[in-house]
C-alpha cells in the first residue's frame, strides 16, 4: 500500500495514500468536529458533501481553508487544525448556522442528543454575532415523521440516506440560496411522497428537522382514565435498545426493568410482541410452505419466493414501487397488528370485554408501525387493533416523566398468556432473525424431524445482501436475506426479472434490521452499537428453554383454544391481510422515467 | 451536397464560394454594395428585424444592385440597430441608431451619390478588424461577428472556416494539437483563467473508454453577454473549435450547455450543427478520418453556479445543478463520471485562429502570463456601451476612455467593476493597469468572464456592493453554510447601513465575514462573492464611515439617508412638483416658495424631474 508523509499540528505521521485529513488527525487523536460528514461503514453509508464547512483546517501553501473531510492527504501536506484563522473560521461559520436555527433547545425533543449543540458547545459558541431573517417553512406532520426544515442544517445526510442507501427517493433539496430546503418532490407533504416511514433519515438527522411523531400524551391519556384497559406488547429489538438512553452500554438487554417501568407507568397488561412473532412464524411458516408444496407440485400461479411481511417500512416499499409483485408478500400479518388482532378478540373475549374498551399500545424500535397501526384495514368499526405505537425513544422519555429511575428498577417477567415468547421470536429483532425463526419451525413441521443445529449461522450477519441454502430433507431450500431497502431492492427486481433463486426472502427495511430502527437510541453514526444489540438478541435467544415458535406453550393452547389451525379460517379472518397498489403516488416520477 | 471527405474538398469548396460571388472586394466592376444588418439579440430588440424587411423593400423597388447580409453583433450596442454599408471601392461604413427614415437617407444619399449626411450617426469602421494595430481593438474571438451571416456555414468556409480542423486531424497528432495550444498561452476565458491546453493534455491522459468535451456556454454574470454574442455570431467557430477539442482529447461527443434564455442563440447553433453534419464535419469520419465527433445541446435553467463546472455537468446530468468539492476534476472524473473538458464558448472561440495562425503568433500578443485578447461587455456609465476585444495588457483607461468613449454626461469616473458579482471595484488609481489574469486579482478584482461595468461619481459604493451581493444571494445553490447563510447575512448587514440603521461594529462584523466567506466557501461563486464588499470597503471605506457615523451617502443614492429639498430662492412656486408629488408632501401657495415635508416624502425624484428652475437638490 501506497503511503504519504504527513503533518499535523507539529506531528508527523504516516498515512495510506487517499486518507483524508479528518481521517488521519483522527489516528492521532485529533478530534476535527464535522457536521454534515458521517460515515457508517457496515452499512455503505458515506454523506460527504464538504458543504457544512465546520471542519476546515489551514493547509500549507493553500490558499483558502480545506475540507478536513474531503481533502486527502498528499505527500509532504502540512496541516493546522486550531489555528487562529481556522478557529475564527469555524466559529464564524458555525454561528451562521445557528443564526438560521431557532432557539429551542430547552423545548426541543432533541436537546441532549443534538449534535449540533454539542460542537457548538465545544467550539465556545456564546454569542451568535450574525444574526437576521430565518427560515420560515410549514411543519410537515405524518404519521410516522414529522418534517421541521426550520431545523433543518442543510447537511443532506437523509438525502443521501434516503436515496442512495434506502433508494426510497422521497427527499431532495429544493430551491437555492438561503431558501434552499430538503423536501419532497413537488414540496408535496410527506403523506404525498414516495416516503416508506422507514424512519432511517431521522436515525441520521443531527438535529431535529426530521423526527419521529410523538404519541407519548395519547399513552398517559389512555392510562389516565379509568373506563379503559390498557395493554402494552413489546417488539424484541427495544429490549436490547432502550438502556442505551439511561446510560447502560450499548447492547445492554433491559428486558425486566422496561417490563417494571411499564407496570410502574400503569399499563394494566405487561404483554410481548414477542407472543405474536410466535403466531407469525406459525401462520407465515404454515404459508410457505403451502406454497412450498404446491409449487413442488408444478403450480406455475403459486408466488415463490415468499417475502416477508412484518416490515411495514418494506411493505410499503412493495406497494409503492413493486405493487405488481405484492403477491409475492406473505399475507400474514405483521407482529405488531397480530398482537392486536388477538389482544382485541381472543383476549377480549376471555376477559369479557367489548374490543373498544382495549387500548393496545405497543412500543416498537420503529416509526412505519405508527403508520402501520393508522391503516384503515387494521381496524374494525373505526377502532384499530393497536391504538397507539410508540417507539423506543418515546418510551424513554416517558420512563423519565414519571420520575422512574429506571437503572435502580428490579426486573420482573411479562404477563400471561401473551408475554410467553421462545427464542425464536426473539431474535426478530434483527437482520435474518425472522427468517431463522421461520426455518426452525418449517423444518420440523416440513420434514417431522428434530432440527439440531439450531443455530443457523449461514443466516446471520451485517452484510446488506445474504443467502443461504437450508437443507429440507433432502429438499434445498434457498434462502435470500436483505436488510436496507436499497438491498431490498436488489432483490426484489431479481423476482421481477425472473431471475431469483429464492424461495424465501426476508427483507427489513432498516439497516440491522429493527435493531437499526428509525425509533431507536440514536446510534450517532457508531456501527458497533448495531453489532451489540444484534448480539445480545442471539444470545437472549440462547438463554431461552424454548426456541421454537411452535412450542410455544400458550402458541399451542392458543390454536387448540380459539383459531384451529394455522392458515385456517378464523386465522385467515384474523391474522393475514391484504396489500395495495399505491403507485400512483409515484406515478408523476416514473411518466419522467419513461421520457428518457 | 457539399460533402467535405479531404482537406481539397474544403479548399475546393472555398473557392468555388469565392469565385461564384461576391468578389466586391478585388472585383470593383460587380459595383455590387453589400449591407450588413447586425441581427444579434439586442439588435433585434432594437429594431433590426424592421430595419431588415424595410432594407429589402426599397432596395428592390429602387432596384439597387446590393446583397443585404444578416449578420451577428458588431459590437455598437449603445447604437443599435446598426447596419454597416460598403460602396465597391469606399472603406465600409456603419451607420446607428437606424430606422426607416435614416434608411431612405442612406440609400438616397450614401448608396446612390456617395455623400454622408450629417445627421445620421455613423463610423468608420476597419477599426475592430484583425491585427489593426492602429486600433485599440484586437479581435480574435469576434473575428466573425457582425462580419459573416452565422447562419451559413458557406460564409463560414469563405473566411477559412474549418481549416484549422482539417490540419489538425489530418495533419497532426493530437499531443501535437495539444501542444500548439499550450504554447500559445491561452487561458481559460470564463473567469478561472486555467491554461487550456494543460486542461486538454491531463483530459487527454484520463483513461476512459468515453470522454465529453463541454462547451460551458451559461453565461450568468449580469450585463454579460459575450458568449451570446459569439454563438449568435459565430456558432460555427465553437462547433470547429469543440471537434478540434474532442481529436485533441479523445472525446467523440461534444455538449454545448447553454441557458434557455438564449432562443438565438441555440437556434443559430442548431442550424449551424445541422449544416456541419450535412457537410461532413460533424459525424462520421470527419475529414475521411476515423474520428468522429458529435455534439448535443443541453439547456440550463439560468442559474449562475451552473457556469461552475462541477455545478454545470450536474445539471446535464439532470441533477441538481450544485458544486462539488474538486478534486476530483471534471478533466479526470466529469459528466456521468468519464474525463470530460469543459472550456468557455470564448476560449473555444480562439481556438481556430490558434492552430492556423500558430502558437506564436498568439503568444506574441498580451501580457507576460496572459496571452491573446479578452473579450468585455462594457457597459454602465459610459458613452458607448458595447462589446469589445482588446489585446491583454491594454489598461482599464483606454477601455473606458478611447474605446467607451469616457463617461456619460461629462461625469467624473469613480470606479469599474470587472469579473462580474465575483469580481471587485477598481478606481482611478487602478486605470493604468495593464488588464490581464493576474494584475486584477493582485487588485482585489478578477478578470472574470468579462462584465466591465463603469461607475462615475453618482454610484454609491455601498449600495453597488449591496446590488452584487443581492445577485449571489440569490444565485447561490444554497449547498454549504458560508454561502447559504453568510452571503444574506452579508446582504443584511449592507441593507442596514444604507438605510441609515449601520452601527460601527457592523464594519468589522462585515470584513470578518466576508473573510471567513472567501476562505470557507465551496465553491468559486461562494469564494468570490465577498469580493464586492471586499474591494469597496478597501477602496472606499471613507462612504462606508459616512453611511455608518454621519448617515450620510455621499452619492445620494441610498434613499433613506438622503433628504429632498427646495431653494426657496430659485422656486417659483409653480406647483408642478406639488402636483407631481404621489404621496402629497410638498405643500405650498402658488407663486411662493414650495416646501417639502421629509417626514412623507418617500425620495422617489419626481418633484426633481418635474421642476423647470433647478430648485429641488438632495442633500
Amino acid at each position: 500500500m501506497e503511503t504519504v508523509k504527513v503533518i499535523i499540528d507539529r506531528k508527523e505521521l504516516e498515512v495510506p495514500k487517499g486518507t483524508t485529513i479528518l481521517e488521519a488527525a483522527k489516528s492521532i487523536g485529533i478530534r476535527i468536529p464535522t457536521l454534515c460528514h458521517m460515515k457508517l461503514e457496515d452499512l455503505n453509508y458515506e454523506n460527504n458533501p464538504g458543504s457544512c464547512r465546520i471542519c476546515v483546517v489551514e493547509v500549507e501553501g493553500r490558499r483558502n481553508l480545506a475540507p478536513a473531510c474531503k481533502t486527502e492527504c498528499t505527500e509532504g501536506l502540512v496541516v493546522k487544525t486550531y489555528t487562529s484563522r481556522v478557529m475564527n473560521a469555524r466559529r464564524t461559520v458555525m454561528e451562521l448556522i445557528l443564526s438560521n436555527h431557532p432557539f429551542e433547545c430547552l423545548t426541543c425533543s432533541k436537546n441532549g442528543y443534538c449534535e449540533l449543540q454539542t460542537i457548538a458547545h465545544d467550539l465556545g459558541i456564546r454569542e451568535v454575532r450574525y444574526t437576521g431573517e430565518q427560515s420560515v417553512f410549514p411543519i410537515d406532520r405524518s404519521p410516522s415523521i414529522v418534517r421541521n426544515m426550520n431545523k433543518c442544517i442543510m447537511c443532506r445526510r437523509c438525502e443521501t440516506m434516503c436515496n442512495e442507501i434506502q433508494t426510497v427517493g422521497a427527499l431532495t433539496a429544493v430551491h437555492r440560496g438561503f431558501e434552499a430546503a430538503v423536501s419532497t418532490a413537488f414540496e408535496k407533504d410527506m403523506t404525498g411522497s414516495t416516503c416508506s416511514y422507514c424512519g432511517q433519515c431521522v436515525s441520521i438527522c443531527p438535529v431535529n428537522a426530521l423526527s419521529g411523531r410523538n404519541n407519548q400524551q395519547e399513552v398517559l391519556n389512555a392510562l389516565a382514565d379509568p373506563d379503559k384497559i390498557v395493554i402494552v406488547q413489546t417488539a424484541p429489538a427495544v429490549r436490547a435498545a432502550l438502556g442505551r438512553d439511561f446510560g447502560f452500554e450499548p447492547g445492554t438487554l433491559v428486558t425486566g426493568k422496561m417490563v417494571s417501568a411499564l407496570r410502574y407507568l400503569g399499563f394494566d397488561y405487561v404483554f410481548d410482541t414477542d407472543f405474536a412473532a410466535d403466531l407469525t412464524i406459525m401462520e407465515e411458516g404454515t404459508e410457505l410452505l403451502h406454497r412450498l408444496s404446491d409449487y413442488l407440485k408444478g403450480d406455475k400461479e403459486v408466488k415463490i419466493p415468499l417475502m416477508t411481511s412484518c416490515c411495514p417500512g418494506w411493505v410499503s416499499f412493495v406497494e409503492q414501487h413493486y405493487p405488481d409483485l405484492s403477491s409475492h408478500l406473505s399475507t400474514a400479518k405483521s407482529p405488531q397488528q397480530m398482537f392486536g388482532a388477538i389482544a382485541k378478540n381472543y383476549f377480549a373475549e376471555n376477559l369479557g370485554v367489548a374490543r373498544d374498551k382495549i387500548v393496545v399500545v405497543s412500543v416498537m424500535p420503529c416509526l412505519a408501525k405508527k403508520y402501520e397501526a393508522s391503516r384503515p384495514e387494521f381496524a374494525v368499526d373505526g377502532n384499530p387493533d393497536v391504538d397507539i405505537s410508540i417507539y423506543t425513544r418515546e418510551l424513554a422519555r416517558l420512563i423519565r416523566y414519571a420520575n422512574i429511575n429506571f437503572e435502580e428498577l428490579p426486573d420482573s417477567d411479562f404477563d400471561r398468556p401473551l408475554g410467553e415468547s421462545t427464542g425464536a421470536a426473539i431474535i426478530f429483532g434483527t437482520t435474518g432473525g425472522v427468517i431463522e425463526a421461520a426455518c426452525r419451525t418449517a423444518y420440523e413441521l416440513y420434514t417431522g424431524k428434530r432440527l439440531e443445529q439450531i443455530d443457523i449461522e449461514e443466516l446471520r450477519g451485517l452484510e446488506g445482501i445474504r443467502s443461504a441454502t437450508i437443507d429440507f430433507n433432502g429438499l434445498p431450500l434457498k434462502i435470500g436475506i436483505a436488510h436496507g431497502l436499497g438491498n431490498a431492492r436488489k432483490l426484489i427486481e431479481e423476482v421481477r426479472n425472473g431471475t431469483s433463486p429464492y424461495h424465501a426472502i426476508e427483507i427489513m427495511a432498516c439497516p440491522g434490521g429493527c435493531i437499526g430502527g428509525g425509533g431507536q437510541p440514536f446510534h450517532k453514526g457508531n456501527m458497533k452499537v448495531l453489532r451489540k444489540r444484534a448480539s445480545a438478541l442471539y444470545q437472549a435467544d440462547r438463554d431461552k428453554t424454548i426456541r421454537r415458535s411452535h412450542e410455544n406453550p400458550y402458541i399451542i393452547q392458543l390454536y387448540k383454544e380459539y383459531l384451529g389451525e394455522p392458515c385456517g379460517a378464523l386465522s385467515h379472518k384474523l391474522l393475514h391481510t391484504h396489500y395495495f397498489d399505491r403507485k400512483e403516488i409515484v406515478g408523476i416520477l416514473d411518466e419522467t422515467k419513461n421520457e428518457e | 451536397m457539399n460533402a467535405v471527405k479531404t482537406t481539397a474538398d474544403l479548399t475546393r469548396i472555398r473557392e468555388s464560394l469565392c469565385t461564384s460571388s461576391d468578389l466586391f472586394d478585388t472585383n470593383e466592376n460587380s459595383g455590387q454594395v453589400e449591407i450588413k444588418v447586425s441581427m444579434a439579440t439586442c439588435g433585434i430588440a432594437a429594431g433590426a428585424r424592421e430595419v431588415n424587411t424595410y432594407l429589402s423593400e426599397i432596395i428592390e423597388r429602387e432596384q439597387i444592385k446590393a446583397s443585404i447580409i444578416r449578420t451577428g453583433c458588431m459590437g455598437y450596442c449603445y447604437a443599435e440597430p446598426t447596419i454597416e454599408v460598403k460602396i465597391p471601392g469606399e472603406e465600409p461604413i456603419v451607420f446607428g441608431h437606424v430606422n426607416k427614415s435614416k434608411i431612405d437617407d442612406i440609400v438616397f444619399c450614401y448608396i446612390r451619390k456617395g455623400i454622408l449626411p450629417d445627421d445620421i450617426t455613423w463610423m468608420k469602421t476597419g477599426t475592430a478588424k484583425e491585427e489593426d494595430l492602429s486600433s485599440k481593438q484586437l479581435h480574435i474571438a469576434l473575428r466573425n461577428c457582425g462580419h459573416i451571416d452565422p447562419e451559413s456555414i458557406d460564409e463560414y468556409i469563405k473566411v477559412d472556416g474549418y481549416q484549422a480542423l482539417g490540419k489538425v486531424v489530418t495533419e497532426m497528432s493530437p499531443d501535437e494539437a495539444i501542444k500548439i495550444i499550450m504554447d500559445s498561452g491561452l487561458r481559460g476565458r470564463g473567469g478561472g483563467g486555467f491554461p487550456t491546453g494543460l486542461k486538454w493534455q491531463i483530459t487527454r491522459k484520463s483513461q476512459a473508454d468515453q470522454k465529453y468535451v463541454v462547451c460551458n456556454a451559461d453565461e450568468g454574470d449580469p450585463g454579460a453577454f459575450m458568449d451570446r454574442s459569439i454563438l449568435e455570431g459565430d456558432p460555427h467557430s465553437i462547433i470547429e473549435a469543440m471537434t478540434i477539442n474532442g481529436y485533441c482529447t479523445g472525446a467523440s461527443k461534444g455538449l454545448v450547455y447553454i441557458r434557455a434564455e438564449y432562443p438565438l442563440a441555440i437556434e443559430r447553433l442548431k442550424i449551424a450543427m445541422q449544416q456541419a453534419r450535412e457537410y461532413g464535419l460533424l459525424g462520421e469520419n470527419i475529414f475521411g478520418t476515423d474520428f468522429s465527433f458529435d455534439i448535443e445541446i443541453r439547456y440550463g435553467a439560468g442559474a449562475f453556479v451552473c457556469g461552475e463546472e462541477t455545478a454545470l455537468i450536474h445539471s446535464m446530468e439532470g441533477k441538481r445543478g450544485e458544486a462539488t468539492v474538486k478534486p476530483p476534476f471534471p478533466s479526470e472524473s466529469g459528466f456521468k463520471g468519464y474525463p470530460t473538458n469543459v472550456n468557455n464558448v470564448e476560449t473555444y472561440a480562439n481556438i481556430p485562429l490558434i492552430i492556423r495562425k500558430g502558437a506564436e503568433w498568439f503568444s506574441r500578443i498580451g501580457t507576460a502570463k496572459s496571452k491573446g485578447t479578452k473579450v468585455f461587455a462594457l457597459a454602465g456609465k459610459v458613452n458607448k456601451v458595447g462589446l469589445v476585444e482588446v489585446p491583454m495588457g491594454t489598461t482599464l483607461r483606454e477601455v473606458i476612455f478611447d474605446i467607451g468613449g469616457g463617461i456619460k454626461d461629462g461625469k467624473k469616473f469613480k470606479a469599474v467593476q470587472t469579473g462580474g458579482p465575483s469580481g471587485g471595484c477598481l478606481t482611478e488609481k487602478h486605470l493604468d493597469l495593464p488588464i490581464d489574469y493576474d494584475n486584477l486579482l493582485a487588485a482585489g478584482s478578477m478578470m472574470g468572464s468579462g462584465g466591465m461595468i463603469v461607475m462615475d461619481e453618482d454610484d454609491c459604493m455601498v449600495a453597488m456592493a449591496q446590488f452584487y451581493l443581492d445577485f449571489s444571494v440569490e444565485e447561490s445553490c444554497g449547498k454549504c453554510s458560508p454561502c447559504r447563510i453568510g452571503n444574506k447575512r452579508l446582504h443584511e448587514i449592507l441593507q442596514k447601513i444604507t438605510s441609515g440603521n449601520g452601527e460601527e461594529e457592523d464594519l468589522e462584523k462585515l470584513r470578518n465575514l466576508a473573510g471567513v466567506i472567501k476562505d470557507t466557501a465551496l465553491c468559486g461563486l461562494g469564494q468570490t462573492s465577498p469580493n464586492p464588499v471586499l474591494s469597496t470597503m478597501d477602496n472606499f471605506y471613507d462612504e462606508y464611515i459616512a453611511h455608518v457615523n454621519d448617515k450620510l451617502c455621499p452619492a445620494h443614492q441610498c434613499r433613506r439617508l438622503t433628504q429632498y429639498f427646495i431653494d426657496p430662492e430659485k422656486c417659483t412656486g409653480c406647483t408642478l412638483c406639488a402636483r407631481a408629488c404621489s404621496v402629497d408632501a410638498i405643500k405650498g401657495e402658488r407663486k411662493a416658495p414650495h416646501v417639502i415635508d421629509p417626514t412623507l416624502c418617500v425620495r422617489c425624484g419626481a418633484c426633481i424631474e418635474k421642476c423647470k428652475f433647478d430648485a429641488v437638490y438632495v442633500h
